[in-house]
């Protein structure tokens, strides 16, 4: 699969001259690329791509595929402005595990990393400020989990001061 | 949400942190700013968003494809029509799925008149923060029209839920290439009006010339699309760029300025204005005829008539109400040009008849980001014509 994505794909085939270790997979589905990252490498690959005329981070998200293993996908969602292309980068993590934030590479980064926290409880390192940013901070769950009830969790509500 | 209060230091002693929102008219919706102000100087400003988050993108993945449509309305509720089209595109690229041209100009036609309400509730609640009152009278005079023909189309004017997977919602109203026209015919001339009492006017001049400024390099780098970026210089329009729903048999152009302040978005977004115009009206001559929607049985519903004659209209009917419809395992990222900026919805399937996941990458959200490089080192007066120039909608950011 990964062969037929780079015959046709420039950016995706200098990516993988450049670091052969850093694509585990690719995937041409609807016209649209898909390269799968080691997530350790997230960082440095979207660097590159950057310097490549990736120069717009268009979002990032996440998917839960829960119960399947590993549960998450990191989606990156890059854009040249310049040639009118898209790429979509993908890092696969289980439960508990975290990912180079790329911050460093796009300052916009920022706020779409702590939204995947926020809703998906994905950690992301060396990001400068990774707070909640949609729920209130003292929210104890990630609600778009796949094992996250629709309808939300019960809470007991204790009074100050106990009773 | 919030920080405790810091111990003031010798850095800080001289600083005044001031809560701003989130219940302020000039922030239009709820954000909350916490602005740090050295004198009338702002040095720090940070937006705190959630106030209105609502789990849009968790009840999507229990709705039936279909039933998705009517949530989309609700992200973006100055531009409803915009985010139908995101998502409908999106489903019809999982499906494989084509659209008559009738359904794909009626498409441009009226996501064009929702740029033009948005942009008139934006032009109109700007120059109220700034202090012109008339000009939102005059931007909701138009607005009512344009709401009357969305009311015409689709029995609803804001949640209109027109377009659908397939097509449309229903046929074309009859006489409502009347309604279209007289509106072309008279917005132009209303345009004028509204630039009479602004583009020369040395209030709003003061206002919003320099103000604001950013760098297109740091506009990109955080994440800005849309008019913003048009008003920095960068000719980048997605219904140009990679056009879809037939916008490239449309002539229009894309108005640029390289000030990058408030007033080079408020002569981008006037200039818009007037080129949606210059496209209903080519719609509204061109418009083909035939079906409104696509021959697809198992996915568009069947005509009402038919499920009094025929039985298979009938089962159809029961099914895609009752069980929906599967839609092949992948994901598309399906952007367009909504009236903020790049609207993109991102649908994946695992082969059910509910989607496995719906992310929406609203444009206010990343436009957002950019408000402290827009405000921080300014005058605390013109923090509000600075967030007017953003034209966010918070049901946008927050989703």
């Amino acid at each position: 699969m990964l062969s037929r994505v780079l015959e046709q794909n420039s950016p995706a085939a200098e990516l993988v001259a450049w670091d052969p270790e850093a694509v585990l997979d690719g995937k041409l589905d609807r016209g649209e690329v898909t390269l799968f990252i080691a997530p350790a490498r997230i960082a440095a690959v979207c660097g590159f791509l950057k310097e490549r005329g990736f120069t717009r981070l268009s979002s990032i998200t996440a998917v839960d595929w829960y119960p399947a293993e590993p549960r998450f996908e990191v989606v990156y969602h890059l854009h040249n402005m310049r040639d009118n292309r898209r790429l979509r980068l993908k890092c696969r993590l289980s439960e508990g595990e975290s990912i180079p934030s790329v911050t460093g590479v796009w300052r916009g980064a920022d706020w779409y990393e702590r939204e995947v926290w926020d809703l998906f409880g994905i950690r992301f390192e060396n990001h400068p400020d990774l707070r909640r940013i949609l729920l209130p901070e003292d929210w104890t769950d990630h609600p778009l989990r796949k094992d996250y009830p629709v309808h939300g969790r019960r809470y007991d509500y204790v009074r100050e001061g106990g009773e | 949400m919030s920080d405790q209060a810091p111990i003031p230091t010798e850095a800080t002693a001289r600083t005044l942190t001031l809560n701003m929102g989130p219940q302020h008219p000039s922030t239009h919706g709820v954000l909350r700013l916490v602005l740090e102000l050295d004198g009338e100087t702002v040095v720090r400003a940070r937006p705190e968003i959630g106030f209105l988050h609502t789990g849009i993108e968790k009840e999507c993945e229990q709705k039936l494809y279909h039933q998705v449509v009517t949530l989309t309305d609700r992200v973006d509720y100055l531009a409803p029509l915009s985010n139908n089209l995101c998502y409908c595109l999106a489903v019809e690229k999982l499906l494989g799925l084509e659209v008559p041209p009738l359904a794909r100009w009626m498409r441009v036609m009226l996501t064009e008149l929702t740029r033009l309400n948005s942009h008139l509730v934006w032009l109109g609640t700007h120059a109220l923060d700034i202090g012109a009152m008339s000009v939102f009278l005059y931007c909701f005079r138009e607005r009512e029209e344009i709401l009357r023909i969305f009311e015409m189309f689709s029995g609803q004017r804001m949640m209109t839920s027109y377009f659908r997977i397939g097509g449309l919602a229903v046929e074309p109203p009859r006489g409502w290439q009347h309604a279209v026209r007289r509106f072309v015919d008279t917005f132009p001339s209303r345009i004028d009006e509204y630039e009479e009492l602004l583009t020369r006017n040395p209030i709003w001049l003061r206002r919003t010339k320099g103000v604001g400024y950013v760098s297109l390099e740091d506009l990109i780098e955080l994440g800005v699309t849309g008019p913003m970026l048009r008003a920095a210089g960068l000719a980048w329009d997605i219904r140009k760029s990679e056009p879809y729903s037939d916008y490239d048999q449309f002539d229009f152009e894309i108005p640029t300025r390289t000030e990058s302040d408030v007033y080079a978005r408020y002569q981008v977004r006037l200039e818009e204005m007037r080129q949606s115009t210059r496209i209903v009206r080519q719609a509204l001559e061109g418009m083909p005829s035939g079906r409104h929607v696509a021959d697809a049985p198992g996915i568009v519903l069947p005509d009402r008539e038919k499920m009094k004659t025929e039985m298979e209209a009938l089962i159809y009917h029961f099914k895609i109400v009752t069980e929906g419809f599967r839609v092949p395992p992948g994901e598309v990222y399906q952007a367009v040009e909504s009236p903020r900026g790049e609207l993109a919805y991102y649908v994946v399937s695992d082969g059910g008849a509910k989607p496995w996941r719906v992310y929406m990458r609203t444009p206010s959200f990343g436009n957002l980001q950019a408000l402290p490089a827009m405000i921080e080192g300014g005058l605390i007066a013109d923090v509000v014509a600075a967030l007017g120039s953003m034209d966010f909608v918070l049901g946008d950011v927050d989703r």
